[in-house]
């Protein structure tokens, strides 16, 4: 295990603060990062933990403070700065470039080259060689990485890190991307990292994960720092939640409603297919029900929702709610018979960043604001505003940018615009990716009133927890295949995964 | 929940362990790749040949025409390739015909007025590429640290130039009296056109530049991602002049065989060259967004619309059918691109298996 007596801090942050136009991301913050440990930052969305990193890694320079590496004061200019220092970052929307390969990935910026003549066979040599340090020999150097998986890049982004003399890896949410057996590969390719002495400041929301890989834990709330360098073997979970929230939150999932016993089927789905995803499914939901997908990441759930909406055409079988057949592979027909998805990349398929939230919760609803083709910009801000006060989005202005929303503001954002549309089955895909601990609660307890009222839900996350919570039933999934159709009283993480690792072995 | 669907997995095969290289066959493979993508150019344009030998028999199928086709193809495929690495870091450059006019009006005043000094060719090409280079700086600069989109940027440089050429000739003609000038771009080599060689030589630098040097793999990184290569330590606005002068550079270059094909500079030299060059470096492959850019593409799409040309001109066909024709194969050809590319990516995706440690 790792000893902190005797050692001379590598990175000394000491009161740093940042302003950009107005907004004061950080207002005081320290880290100190020993060599070889793994350093924890938390705190919720909007703590200022994306700006710390940037920081550090020198692309925003800060106001005021003090940054020491290795007992010297220094500054960082640039992300060049940085990295000649020996501080890597991965960020957590993956800087890969699709379009190059493997090892072309890894020396980008500092191609092995003379006079601008790029050494080809010596780059994948080297590759090759970094890549076995981090137990992916298998990883061809010359594989273009558009073809690679998620957990694969974040392999090439770590490799990039290691191509470099680096002392210190930054590493934000590495494991939001991943399913838990690519979590725990990562967390062995952590522990080598810090076995050669290097240290790796590793930011995630997931507290369990933190007790397994951190040696020490630091903690931001609002731009400030609440806690530096707690152990993370001393410090309760509570105590964390409490430190990152400056509240308790007791139950995160809230108690389930009973499902009437008369409650009508409303989405029924039966044999549908899509030849090279998955095998028939059928399986109804009814009103007032939360039904789950649980699966490993490339289980296809996601697959099934997307069919179910129409997005993807199906090879065969049907659709139907309240037992009208929708027309395959159309999104108006789904749409119109009232099915809602909101999609698992928030900020890709589901919100308009840079329009007003008012625009963006009317935005599947506008025509009933409209009287001719012209719109009342003022009953749709009136109808977003009620949203607002009901699911307590925070800032509380229907005028605002989606784009300047927390991760879990904008997923209520999407929840409102379902609400405010009134449609009678929802089809939510990582409903809580990206949102912190104490937004959970909130988006959760939403989803389960949204229930309540009558609403047929579907559920998919990578998080087998939260499935369990939060759903009344629960499909197993497993590479296209249903496994079982279970009530999640009935199973716990530990039964799923079973199930899919004999569905996999075989 | 009424009906309950419980299956049992079937018995399957273990994923790979190296699913980083997936198992398809070989010939897919090599059918998604570049090579495979230049495949597709190489069989259109041996059709466009057979159907210039079956419409026009002998006429056609000569060596003569063959080079007449490649002497046409020459000054579009040099802009191309300059284009082609500003296409390739998601750029457009719009005004490589108009700098391409302003070059040889420039360069031609340059020859009347040094008309006795011997070494006056030289320096006409030192001008002309000069003057290229200039009007891409201010393209880079605007688009780099100005921060404009450089559709408008070098929309701006197209209006702009071809004003500028306008008024520095007064509209009239300048022809170029400088017989080295003439000798030199008028000459034969191995009995192929000097236009030729120099189509030759460049595009061959262009493949060496964009595929064996740094500064060809952090163009890719820059159209590819440009917020990646910024955190890897490009410096990305610097890179972005440098790709707009290049491409002033080969309008420099074209001005420069433009004067020795017409031996004459006017404002209206390279009238709308700018579409025929991007249409050669689309249907070539190279994406419009960034991130793939190919020389091997550039040249084949060059040669495919200068060797229509050719039929039709052979044809006696009209230039309106021609330039029909013309849109529909670029249309075509980027319907086609794009079923090669949803293809490639649905299969990819299907490849998306997790790894089971």
């Amino acid at each position: 295990m790792f000893e902190e007596d005797h050692l001379q801090p590598l990175l000394e942050v000491r009161g740093i603060t940042k302003q950009f136009a107005g907004v004061q991301a950080l207002k005081g913050v320290d880290l100190q990062v020993l060599p070889g440990e793994v350093h924890c930052v938390m705190g919720q969305n909007g703590a200022g933990k994306s700006t710390l990193i940037k920081t550090l890694s020198g692309v925003h320079q800060p106001d005021s403070g003090e940054i020491r590496w290795e007992g010297e004061p220094i500054s960082l200019p640039g992300p060049t700065a940085a990295l000649d220092l020996g501080i890597a970052t991965m960020y957590q929307e993956l800087d890969v470039v699709d379009g190059l390969s493997v090892a072309e990935n890894i020396f980008l910026g500092h191609e092995r080259a003379s006079g601008g003549v790029l050494h080809v066979k010596k780059t994948n040599a080297v590759a090759r060689t970094l890549l076995k340090r981090l137990g992916h020999g298998s990883l061809s150097p010359s594989t273009e990485v558009g073809t690679l998986s998620a957990a694969n890049k974040q392999i090439v982004s770590m490799a990039r890190a290691l191509s470099r003399d680096t002392k210190m890896i930054i590493m934000d949410e590495p494991s939001a991307i991943l399913d838990s057996g690519e979590v725990a590969n990562l967390f062995r390719v952590v522990r080598e990292l810090t076995a050669q002495g290097i240290a790796v400041v590793y930011i995630s929301h997931r507290l369990e994960e933190i007790r397994q890989i951190g040696d020490r834990i630091s903690v931001i709330k609002d731009g400030r720092s609440t806690a530096n360098g707690l152990s993370v073997t001393d410090t309760s979970k509570a105590e964390l939640i409490r430190l990152m929230t400056g509240r308790d939150v007791a139950n995160v999932f809230p108690e389930p409603t009973p499902i009437a016993p008369d409650a009508p089927v409303v989405l029924e789905v039966d044999n549908l297919e899509l030849a090279g995803h998955f095998d028939p499914v059928s399986f109804t939901v009814r009103a007032g029900e939360i039904l789950g997908f649980a699966g490993l990441v490339g289980s296809k759930r996601s697959e099934i929702l997307e069919t179910i909406y129409g997005a993807r055409k199906a090879t065969s079988g049907t659709v139907s709610v309240n037992g009208k057949v929708l027309r395959p592979g159309s999104v108006p027909a789904a749409v119109n018979a009232g099915i809602g998805l909101s999609p698992e990349e928030r900020k890709s398929q589901g919100l308009i960043l840079d329009e007003p939230i008012f625009k963006n919760v009317t935005l599947s609803t506008f025509e009933r604001f409209a009287r001719g083709g012209h719109l009342n910009e003022r009953s749709e801000r009136e109808a977003a505003r009620e949203q607002i006060a009901a699911l307590e989005l925070r800032p509380a202005d229907p005028d605002r940018p989606a784009r300047t929303l927390s991760g879990g503001n904008q997923q209520k954002i999407l929840l409102a615009r379902w609400l405010v549309h009134g449609t009678p089955v929802l089809l939510l895909d990582e409903p809580t990716r990206g949102v912190d601990v104490g937004a959970r609660a909130e988006i959760y307890a939403l989803i389960r009133r949204l229930a309540a009222a009558g609403t047929a839900i579907i559920v998919v996350s990578s998080e087998i927890e939260e499935v369990l919570g939060l759903a009344d039933n629960v499909l197993v999934i497993d590479d296209g295949t249903v496994l079982t159709n279970i009530k999640a009283s009935d199973i716990d993480e530990h039964g799923v995964l079973d199930l899919v690792m004999k569905g996999s072995a075989a | 929940m009424s009906e309950q669907k419980t299956k049992v997995a079937e018995p399957r095969v273990d994923a790979p362990a190296d699913h980083s290289t997936p198992a398809t066959n070989p010939f897919q493979n090599f059918l998604k790749g570049s090579a495979g993508r230049n495949l597709g150019l190489v069989i259109a344009l041996v059709l466009l040949l057979v159907v210039g030998a079956v419409t026009s028999g002998d006429r056609f199928l000569n060596l003569e025409n063959m080079l007449t086709i490649l002497r046409y193809a020459s000054i579009i495929g040099v802009v191309s390739i300059g284009v082609t690495f500003v296409i390739t870091a998601g750029g457009i450059d719009l005004s490589v015909g108009s700098v391409l006019g302003l070059t040889t009006v420039v360069a031609s005043l340059t020859s009347v007025q040094l008309a006795a000094t011997q070494s006056s060719w030289i320096l006409m090409v030192v001008v002309a590429l000069g003057v290229g280079a200039l009007a891409g700086l201010i393209n880079g600069l605007v688009v780099a640290y100005g921060n404009v989109v450089s559709f408008i940027a070098t929309l701006a440089m197209l209006v702009g130039a071809r004003g500028l050429a306008e008024l520095i000739s007064g509209r009239s003609t300048q022809i170029v009296n400088n017989r080295d000038f003439l000798q030199v771009l008028r000459a034969d080599f191995l009995g192929v056109s000097v236009l030729i060689w120099i189509f030759v030589i460049v595009a061959v630098a262009g493949w060496f530049l964009l595929n064996r040097t740094t500064f060809g793999r952090r163009t890719v990184a820059i159209g590819g991602n440009l917020e990646a290569a910024r955190l890897a330590g490009i410096k990305v606005k610097r890179h972005m002049v440098s790709l707009y002068v290049l491409a002033g550079v080969t309008a420099g270059i074209g001005g420069v065989m433009f004067l020795g094909r017409t031996t004459a500079g006017t404002s209206t030299h390279g009238l709308l060259l700018e579409l025929d060059v991007i249409a050669a470096v689309v249907v070539g492959g190279t994406l419009l967004i960034g991130g793939r850019g190919t020389i091997m593409g550039t040249v084949l799409g060059v040669l495919i619309f200068s060797t229509l040309v050719n039929v039709f001109t052979q044809n006696n066909l009209d230039t309106s059918v021609q330039a029909l024709a013309r849109g529909l194969i670029l249309v075509v050809a980027v319907l086609l691109q794009q079923r090669f590319a949803t293809r490639g990516g649905r299969t990819r995706k299907a490849k998306l298996k997790p790894a089971k440690v």
